[in-house]
């Protein structure tokens, strides 16, 4: 519950820091109903419609209304995928408000204890320290390692979970070792006539439990042509913070993205993550109101490039890539869409996989429900939305669906998991499956 | 207010998840897409029949508490903002396509059916549904009928009234009764069929409607002429169909919001010039290749600097989602955009397109311009910001000149957007003090406790007529 004096202080701070002509700048034409997908699963609720939600903030703000659960409820039920914003012709940065009113309703708030507990040590203690991340990963591999995964498996211990999370469980990658955690080189070669010379962001899970996945994306840009620097002090992009309400938290980490990378004097940064690239392509809102940092942040901004893009400036699908005969779908990164605008190059890449069959899936742009934690936090909603999709999946027909996001992949995976077909139906990152497209030629030349 | 023993009895009718009357709920069923009008309902009710409709509106009858039916609150008259409170009734539930009759050519719908989902399944059949109001990817059958939208196609093929055939429709008192028919031919007594169409919710709530359909035509083409002088391209429109050709559309748009449209679709639409036409047309091919032959050589002559050819459907697909867009996408340019729908007689559009120049100049205020010069349906549109008091006076002032000039000009005070609440102080401009009349004795007939979306469609005063300056 929210206390009385809490929604006061939430309610004034609202008036201060929500941007007012932004949410005035939305004029209710409603564009943005079809395109969202918890308008769609909720049985077309307004309350859970962009428009909807954009006009209880402002309530809030004029005061009309005061932040009690149900516009918290609302807010939080939001995935944040922004297929809102493409469509939207006034052009209203629903996210931006988003990201602001959660912030406010999270930063005053008291959570209960267990909670509390959890946010700080997700948000505060473990995903800002790269050796945090190692250390809870090493973990994991030994748990996948040491035989008491499976034990666990028979032991039945698992039912005690909520469904969604047992899944997850058998769901998560074969993680790498320490070892090979922490021995990430910091510069590469182009392994064919140097066109760019760039940086790689490596990020903080894609550089632990998706270590294979960062692998991949380096060896395709050397084979692409590019030089690549990976400073060793980056670290988390904050994305997760500033989804979550923590968006302090997020500052801290975009200036040391920031320092970490300004001297390195590249082509571009190069993510690989679509939830990342859209955080980090928004650094220059995040610190708008910081003087020191605002043009530091743009100058960063203007160089976050995702590897299909910069893969398909520099003609890699020219290469030929082959693999084995399979029907491909490629499943949109919302924020890799909706932010970066980045659609067309993947699918650019997959069609130029010999023996890749691609198929456009139905609503391949309509978020999977991974959302960040979204899937744990709101399970049930993810859920649905996730079995539609999976339904979606079924009709394209495909026994590989491609994602360029780790929320998405692991989402995908807990799909096929859901629907029992593992046997037939994997879902593989994009980078993987280019290199699996690029080593397939590269061994038949042999 | 409603009671809670009332509010048991709607619970009772619909289940308790079909009741909403949360604050925050409330609050996102207090607008529609007219700026400045808000107003909270007492609740909101989402039936799943017409014997739940028929139950809800006797009770609020006996309880004498107003009633707002809602397909998605995409209209721009503020006639679905509750603004006397009571009930809000939520179609969300009724969107089923019933039947699609391909002997008689119809389609029977659910009034919460979006007009797009019901456009594509006919189409899949090969069959046409003409209307289509910018707003159709949102807006619902039920709100076009009850707004009698129009669109792009309203220049050959009318607008949403000459497609209703049949309705079913619950009155005032809970009585469900059914006009028309699958029917081309039918004269049995009162037309409350066309009645009903456009009748904004203030007569009965519509539950089911035939539609009618025709064969969908065999080709299209799109095209652009491009102007460098705004009144040449609104006399090119009159030109036109005084030579005789009905394009199926022949949209007008001024620079201003051509520029704000190619900021959000940026399909390489032309910014440089002062005005474009969009100008469709459809039917056999040697039909439509003569006609849009001789439109090319009409714009020529009448001083287009250039015309372009849409290459592809996609092309051409673009083009009409841009124009589509206009009215939101003029929302870019300040906080708080006002549109209006002043339509003149088609041979007056260069004249009205004149005057809208003339007054946005006399009262300093940006107005652009765009909309269905075909069929003289224009939306002049001020982007403005509703918290400077002194310009908003102005913008009021502009449009009651707008209005003034298009009712001299033998037009009328909206076209397709409807009276609801905004325009309900101007209907009398153009119906004068016995039309008002007339139309009251009707409202007062049916709806003698004024539960139907009270407020709406008459108005409290009626505006003082202005004499325009020229």
């Amino acid at each position: 519950m929210t206390s009385v004096k809490e929604k006061q202080v939430i309610q004034d701070e609202f008036k201060k820091r929500m941007d007012e002509d932004e949410l005035l700048n939305c004029m209710r034409c409603g564009f943005c109903l079809p395109s969202c997908p918890t308008y769609i699963e909720s049985g077309f609720k307004e309350s859970h419609s962009p428009r909807g939600r954009i006009a209880l903030m402002k309530a809030v703000v004029d005061g009309v209304i005061e932040p009690d659960e149900d516009v918290e409820r609302t807010l939080d039920l939001c995935l944040g995928c922004r297929a809102c914003e493409p469509v939207c012709p006034s052009g209203v940065k629903y996210g931006h408000l988003l990201e602001e009113a959660r912030d406010i309703i999270n930063q005053n708030k008291k959570h209960s204890l267990p909670v509390r507990v959890l946010r700080q040590t997700v948000f505060e203690g473990l995903f800002p320290y790269q050796n945090r991340m190692r250390v809870l990963t090493n973990l994991l591999g030994i748990y996948q390692r040491s035989g008491l995964q499976s034990a666990v498996h028979h032991s039945g211990l698992l039912r005690l979970l909520p469904d969604s999370m047992t899944s997850m469980e058998r769901v998560l990658p074969k993680v790498p070792t320490m070892k090979e955690m922490k021995n990430r080189p910091t510069h590469l070669p182009a392994l064919q006539a140097q066109k760019k010379r760039v940086a790689f962001f490596s990020g903080c899970l894609m550089d632990t439990m998706f270590l294979k996945t960062n692998d991949a994306t380096i060896k395709l840009l050397q084979h692409a042509g590019c030089e690549i620097v990976i400073p060793k002090e980056q670290n988390c992009c904050g994305a997760l913070h500033g989804h979550s309400g923590e968006k302090n938290m997020g500052k801290e980490l975009a200036k040391r993205n920031i320092a970490a990378f300004e001297d390195l004097e590249v082509d571009y940064i190069i993510t690989n993550a679509g939830g990342c690239g859209a955080f980090l392509v928004d650094y220059d809102h995040l610190l708008k109101d910081d003087p020191e940092w605002f043009m530091r942040a743009v100058a960063f901004k203007e160089k976050i490039k995702d590897m299909s893009a910069v893969l398909v400036e520099l003609k890699f699908h020219e290469k030929d890539l082959s693999v084995q005969p399979q029907r491909v779908t490629y499943q949109d990164s919302c924020h890799l869409r909706n932010v970066q605008g980045t659609f067309l190059q993947p699918r650019v890449l997959l069609q130029a996989v010999a023996g890749a069959d691609f198929y456009e899936m139905k609503d391949a742009d309509r978020c999977c429900g991974s959302a960040g934690i979204y899937n744990i936090v709101e399970s049930g909603m993810s859920m649905q939305i996730l079995d539609h999709k999976m339904e979606k999946v079924a009709e394209s027909m495909a026994t590989t669906i491609v994602t360029a996001n780790p929320g998405c992949l692991l989402q995908m995976k807990l799909g096929i998991e859901r629907e029992g077909l593992s046997g037939v139906l994997r879902a593989i990152h994009i980078a993987d499956f280019l290199l699996e497209g690029l080593e397939g030629q590269l061994e038949g030349s042999k | 207010m409603i009671s809670e023993r009332l509010k048991k009895q709607f619970i009772h009718i619909v289940g308790s998840e079909n009741y909403l009357d949360s604050k925050a709920e409330k609050l996102v069923y207090s607008y529609d897409a007219t700026p400045n009008y808000q107003a909270m309902p007492d609740a909101i009710i989402v039936p799943r029949n017409t014997e739940e409709v028929s139950q809800i509106v006797r009770l609020c009858n006996e309880h004498k508490i107003p009633l707002v039916p809602r397909g998605s609150g995409t209209n721009l008259c503020a006639g679905t903002c509750p603004t006397e409170g009571g009930i809000v009734l939520l179609f969300t539930r009724m969107n089923k396509l019933l039947e699609l009759d391909e002997e008689n050519l119809t389609a029977t719908v659910q009034p919460g059916l979006v007009t797009l989902d019901m456009i594509q399944a006919v189409e899949a059949k090969g069959l046409f549904y003409p209307p289509d109001p910018s707003s159709m990817k949102i807006s619902t059958i039920g709100g076009n009928i009850n707004e009698n939208s129009g669109g792009l196609r309203g220049l050959k093929y009318g607008v949403t009234r000459d497609y209703v055939l049949a309705l079913e429709a619950v009155m005032p008192n809970g009585d469900v009764i059914r006009t028309g028919g699958k029917l081309a031919k039918d004269v049995a007594g009162y037309d409350l069929t066309r009645l009903f169409v456009g009748s904004e919710g203030t007569l009965c709530i519509i539950t089911e409607a035939t539609l009618k359909l025709v064969p969908m035509p065999e080709t299209k083409q799109t095209m652009l002429a491009l102007y460098q002088d705004i009144e040449a391209a609104a006399k090119t429109v009159s030109t036109i169909i005084s030579n005789k050709i009905i394009p199926a559309t022949l949209e007008f748009l001024d620079q201003p919001t051509l520029e704000v449209v190619e900021d959000f679709a940026k399909i390489g639409l032309p910014t440089d010039v002062q005005a474009v036409l969009l100008i469709e047309q459809d039917g056999p091919l040697e039909v439509v290749a003569r006609d849009m032959q001789k439109i090319q050589e009409i714009c020529l002559a009448e001083r287009a600097v250039s015309v372009q050819v849409a290459q592809s459907e996609l092309e051409a697909e673009a083009l009409r989602t841009a124009r589509r867009s206009a009215l939101s996408a003029l929302a870019r340019l300040k906080p708080t955009t006002i549109l209006e729908d002043a339509t003149v007689p088609r041979s007056e559009v260069a004249a009205m397109v004149k005057a809208i120049n003339e007054i946005a100049i006399k009262h300093q205020v940006k107005i652009c311009t765009f909309g269905h010069a075909g069929d003289g349906n224009l939306h002049p549109t001020v982007a403005t910001d509703a918290r400077d008091h002194e310009e908003m006076e102005r913008v009021e002032a502009a449009f009651e000149d707008i209005f003034a000039k298009a009712i001299e000009l033998g037009g009328t005070i909206t076209g397709e957007h409807g009276v609801g609440m905004m325009k309900a102080p101007y209907l009398e401009w153009k119906l004068g003090a016995e039309g008002i009349a007339a139309m009251k004795a009707i409202k007062l007939a049916f709806d003698p406790n004024n539960i139907m979306n009270p407020g709406k469609v008459f108005a409290k005063e009626s505006r003082k007529r202005v004499v325009v300056s020229r």
